[in-house]
């Protein structure tokens, strides 16, 4: 099992920009302010950098703020000569940039790959607005059976998922309320996260509805922002400056239907696959899991990742959670020790990395879970998913 | 009195599609339609030309009953279009096939009805005709025509 070819990668560098709300600088702008940064923090200059990946790819204009520049046009900004390339928005989620880079880096294609993600979503809708739908003349692809019904924001289609998971299982909005507020309690103590002052249970129980059961605080905050990390083979592990982060285990996993209304189980996700095939990649088990990054695009999404991997079992999650004890910083299963995207913003899945990084590092200051040793990082939500285990220092 | 189906501001029609296009004109009689597997009989959605579960090409659109019961729903509040009232979407279960599944907005439902009488609940399919489209909606099964 120590053979698998995700441990011949380390996260070598960690990059982010400034983050917030409408910071009004171009996605570019902000993906090299976070790519030099990581180069440089993993000890490398540019022209060591052979490998882009990124996620989604694309165009950061056409795609209303929601994806950055291209690797390409990354690769020529920096003047760059690459032995590999790749960006692709139908990955294991955004960490699939990740895994790609390390598997690049496994066949010997690259040695040190840039992976980045930015967004300008704050900015977008500030000049065009918040209707999901807007500009849309036909609904296409996955949408075309759910925008013509109505369901044009992801908050419906989670929304669903939620209502299912407490008419099944007795899940209730107090409990699914401490995915928020732990999240706000975190933020706290993150001075880059875009929404610090404490949370009620009161608060989060008037908030205006957006799509039942989900109110305002279930859903994250966009933001501008973006974040890189530099991913190496371990033999640079030796020379690199700052503590390896080791890829431990990976997974990209898509069984079932990949759709946002056909999935089986309905009360979960793709998360489930992504969850058994990462553990299966090695002999770490949930209990050895000292702090969890889980994607919560909307809070029901961290629920069904700590049900995914197996923190408890399918539909035990409100229990999980209730009172918020275990998932605090000082609890049992400290999640989004940054805040999350609910309260420290959509910086979509990096920032679950780039904090599992710190943590691992112990450069998370005064959020800092003492000897954090394993992470997993979770992305995605849906039909889309993938996660990592990540441990602190090279493992055999 | 029947139910008005014309709930929302805006609709996004469907792209033109020629795999899908049954799915979109099958309300014209008054029926719904998913594309069904002539060898084996499997029902699938969204339409795909082969057969899912035995690759067959012979598959065509068949009538269902429109029949089938909520699996689960969500009543959409935000105003992602200004002005526009609040409205429930349902993911339906259909009586034909454990696993075929439609989501579609469910009209006569009171918006504040506990999650427990609507989760489960029967409802039949009408058609909102709308430039040239027709809009499969969710009702109760019973409402009036
Ligand atoms: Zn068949």
């Amino acid at each position: 099992m120590s053979n698998n070819p995700e441990r011949l990668s380390f996260i070598s560098g960690i990059g982010r920009s400034a983050s917030g709300r409408r910071l009004g600088r171009t996605a570019m702008d902000l993906t090299l302010e976070a790519a030099l940064e990581a180069i440089e923090d993993a000890g490398l200059k540019r022209e060591d950098i052979d490998g882009i990946a990124t996620y989604p790819g694309g165009d950061a204009i056409a795609s209303r703020g929601f994806g950055g520049p291209s690797g390409q046009q990354v690769q020529d900004a920096l003047r760059l000569d690459l032995n590999y390339i790749y960006g692709s928005g139908e990955g294991a989620a955004q960490l699939g940039a990740m895994i790609e880079a390390t598997m690049a880096i496994a066949s010997g294609l690259a040695k040190h790959v840039l992976v980045f993600r930015t967004v300008t979503e704050s900015t977008m809708q500030g000049m065009k607005g918040r209707n999901p739908g807007q500009g849309m003349q036909a609904a296409s692809g996955f949408m075309e059976f759910l925008a013509p019904f109505g369901a044009i924001s992801a908050t419906n289609w989670f929304a669903q998922v939620a209502q299912l998971h407490m008419h099944k299982y007795g899940t209730t909005r107090e409990q699914l309320a401490q995915i928020a507020l732990t999240c706000r309690t975190n933020a706290g103590a993150n001075p880059r996260a875009v929404y610090r002052d404490p949370l009620t249970m009161d608060d989060y129980l008037n908030a205006r509805m957006i799509s039942t059961p989900l109110c305002l605080l279930d859903c994250d905050v966009p933001v501008d922002g973006s974040t890189a990390v530099v991913i190496s083979h371990v033999d640079y592990a030796k020379d690199a400056p700052k503590i390896p982060v080791h890829v431990n285990a990976v997974g990209s996993a898509q069984y079932g239907r990949p759709s946002w209304d056909q999935y089986e189980d309905m009360t979960s996700m793709m998360a489930q696959g992504v969850a058994k095939q990462m553990w299966s990649r090695t002999d770490l088990k949930p209990a050895d899991v000292d702090v969890a990054e889980l994607y919560d695009g909307f809070s029901i999404i961290t629920l069904a990742w700590i049900e995914a991997l197996g923190f408890c079992a399918q539909g035990e999650g409100g229990a999980f959670i209730e009172g918020g004890q275990r998932i605090a910083r000082t609890g049992d299963l400290p999640i989004n020790t940054h805040g999350g995207q609910l309260s420290e913003g959509r910086l979509h899945g990096f920032g679950h990395v780039y904090e599992a990084a710190a943590q691992l590092r112990g450069e998370a200051g005064e959020r800092q879970i003492p000897d954090a040793e394993v992470i997993v990082a979770a992305n995605g939500g849906g039909p889309i998913a993938g996660a990592m285990l990540l441990t602190r220092g090279i493992s055999s | 009195m029947s139910l008005d189906l014309d709930i929302l501001t805006v609709r996004i029609p469907p792209q033109d599609n020629p795999e899908c296009e049954f799915f979109w004109q099958s309300g014209a009689d008054g029926k719904l339609r998913f594309k069904c597997c002539q060898d084996c009989g499997y029902f699938s959605h969204p339409p795909t030309p082969r057969c899912p579960k035995c690759l067959s090409t012979k598959v065509a659109p068949e009538a269902v009953s429109g029949k089938g019961t909520v699996l689960s729903f969500t009543v959409n509040v935000q105003q992602w279009i200004p002005g526009q009232a609040p409205y429930m979407i349902a993911l339906v279960t259909m009586d034909e096939q454990p696993d075929l599944r439609l989501t579609a907005l469910l009209v006569g439902v009171a918006l504040d009805s506990a999650p427990g009488d609507v989760i489960g609940s029967r409802v039949e399919t009408r058609f909102l005709s709308r430039d040239g489209i027709y809009y499969p909606t969710f009702v109760p099964e019973g409402s009036p025509a």
